[in-house]
């Protein structure tokens, strides 16, 4: 019993530095984000400011247009994307659920495989440019690689599987409704939780996707968020491009104050969603 | 017999009609992995070939090996495979030991919302793109000022330029790498965990066996099949890297490659900077083979082990 205690003391101890391990940055970086500019040049960033300022922040919202339309392409991107990934998953995944499909074993190769091999990013980038000329719309942000996979076919699959019954489904069926009924006023309905899992899933995924900007974009002016804290990151100077309202830019914290636009819309959201997430993690985990 | 064939025709159209709306459904998402990823698999040629972006894949000339010759012909192919693999390794190792470690922790809090706290926190840096981890990182490590430059100076020491030195940076990824990703597997051997339930401990308890000895002969046992299946999978995948982490969070400084340059930032820089894609296309596809080889050994050993284990 002793042992017991002693166990779970370390327990806390342990998960209580994990914790701080896993906070402090986000602390550091908010913190930062309110520094004085000459505080930060001269004495770096500081758990807590030395002198606090709001100028990195005015300094943004004189940039409201820029970041205004980042915010805008991501928001737009992130909900076609969710909606388009939500559908053609459910009913490919439902394809696949039915245990006697013909071809079944075919379909499930077809999938599978697309985990075992891929064409890599080169013959990727070249088939997206060259014979879908996606370049520089708004499709490259949408459409590579981010629709659906695998993972979210299986998980859903799988959902299907254990959780929607098919003597539901026939006795719809027996009471006249065609396929395409029972799947969206049947099907669909019983799906809600799987739903707002893979949704919130593809959601963060589409919200942080940075790399589809950088390969297929050159006009800065289809940069959603995570773009441009990418562009400001590989070119401090990007903010003062274009804006020219003659303020000198305060660098070292409107970076920071930068970065925090592209968080809070996650920090917000996560703590209300946390149980889908952490169900997608361990559903997805599941093999196929 | 004139009968039997016109059942059979009828029953074949009842098929027919019974499948048909179920196969439309399917189609975007077939049609979707098709383009997505069945066509770079051809795109893969390329690698062979002496590219025009005007002619496109098929029409481009071929031109045998060179490519290849281009990449083995310096230490380039040698460097990027080492540092992914490594890194791998060490990533694979660590993941096994503190997410299993953590989860078992975790498993001990029998408070729900203490429990749900801690795991709520250690999973937030999972959900935060690499830009922003980027930028997290620099905040401690910036030249002028990184946390921990003001710190070295507070106690008179000597700052770090940790951007231009390359001897920091094989830790620096490797705790970024952790920190963003612990939280991933501990709450997947936690479910794990948690899917036991409590017979087995409770006897063990009675039996008066330590905590020690029930980790060490109930609950690691228990997660062999998970740690296996996790294992195989990253070690089928211990050629490709997590392009995020290797090109953002060292910033794509030149002077750092030596220890920050894998397989899928060279490809990246060839296609993207230099614009050779002779040389990208040829590391891509020493990559895509050289993993599928991987994976298929993998899961052979791992059936031959034991087969439910096994991925496919």
């Amino acid at each position: 019993m002793k042992g017991h205690k002693k166990f779970l003391a370390l327990s806390h101890i342990v998960l209580i530095i994990v914790s701080v391990l896993a906070i402090l940055p986000f602390w550091l970086l908010i913190m930062a984000s309110f520094t004085d500019e000459s505080t930060a040049v001269n004495s770096g960033y500081r758990l807590i400011p030395k002198k606090w300022s709001l100028d990195a922040y005015r300094y943004l919202i004189e940039k409201w247009v820029l970041f205004g339309r980042g915010y805008l392409i991501t928001f737009f991107v992130t909900v076609v994307g969710v909606i388009v990934c939500v559908l053609i998953t459910l009913m490919f995944a439902y394809m696949l659920s039915k245990r006697d499909l013909p071809l079944r074993r075919f379909f499930n190769f077809y999938v599978i495989f697309t985990m075992l091999f891929n064409g890599g990013l080169v013959a990727t980038y070249i088939m997206y440019s060259n014979t879908f000329h996606i370049k520089n719309t708004l499709f490259a942000l949408i459409l590579p690689n981010l629709l659906t996979n695998a993972f979210y076919i299986t998980m859903v699959r799988n959902y299907f599987q254990n959780n929607i019954p098919e003597e539901l489904l026939e006795a719809a069926r027996i009471d006249g409704a065609n396929e395409y009924r029972v799947f969206f006023t049947l099907v669909m309905p019983l799906s809600k939780p799987i739903i707002a899992t893979l949704g919130l899933l593809v959601g963060v995924t589409y919200w942080n996707d940075w790399q589809n900007g950088m390969y297929y974009l050159d006009n800065a002016k289809l940069y959603g968020i995570q773009n441009i804290l990418n562009a400001i990151n590989e070119n401090t100077k990007y903010l003062m491009q274009g804006g020219g309202t003659g303020t000198v830019m305060p660098s070292e914290t409107v970076r920071m104050a930068a970065a925090m636009l592209g968080i809070i819309p996650i920090l917000v959201i996560y703590p209300f969603f946390q149980d889908y997430f952490v169900k997608g993690i361990t559903m997805g985990a599941v093999k196929g | 017999m004139e009968k039997k064939s016109i059942n059979q025709k009828t029953r074949s159209k009842r098929r027919f009609k019974r499948w048909l709306p179920v196969f439309v459904m399917g189609l975007p998402g077939f049609i979707y992995l098709f383009i997505n990823n069945y066509m770079p698999m051809y795109g893969l040629i390329v690698a062979f070939k002496k590219f025009n972006y005007k002619l496109g894949i098929t029409e481009s000339p071929w031109n045998g090996i060179e490519n290849f010759k281009f990449l083995f012909a310096n230490n380039d192919a040698w460097e990027i495979t080492r540092n992914t693999i490594l890194y791998n390794f060490v990533f694979i190792i660590l993941d096994c030991v503190c997410c299993i470690a953590l989860a078992i922790f975790l498993n001990e809090i029998r408070k729900k919302t203490t429990k749900k706290f801690y795991q709520t926190v250690i999973l937030l840096p999972y959900l935060m793109s690499m830009v922003v981890v980027s930028y997290l990182t620099y905040a401690f490590i910036g030249d002028r000022t990184g946390l921990i430059n003001g710190i070295l100076e507070f106690f008179g020491k000597e700052t770090i330029q940790f951007y231009s030195t390359k001897s920091y940076w094989p830790f620096i990824l490797v705790f970024v790498r952790m920190w963003r990703t612990i939280g991933y597997g501990t709450i997947i051997y936690l479910s794990t965990i948690v899917g036991f339930g409590d017979d087995y401990f409770e006897a063990a308890e009675l039996d008066g066996a330590t905590k020690w000895q029930q980790i060490r002969h109930i609950t690691i046992p228990l997660l062999k099949p998970t740690i296996i299946m996790l294992t195989t999978l990253s070690v089928g995948n211990i050629f490709r890297s997590d392009f995020g982490l290797f090109y953002q969070v060292p910033r794509n400084q030149g002077l750092l490659y030596d220890v920050t340059d894998t397989i899928d930032t060279y490809v990246f820089r060839a296609l993207m900077k230099n614009g050779n894609v002779g040389l990208s296309s040829a590391a891509a596809f020493y990559q895509s083979i050289i993993c599928f080889i991987t994976i298929l050994v993998f899961n052979g050993i791992i059936r031959k082990l034991s087969k439910e284990d096994s991925l496919f």
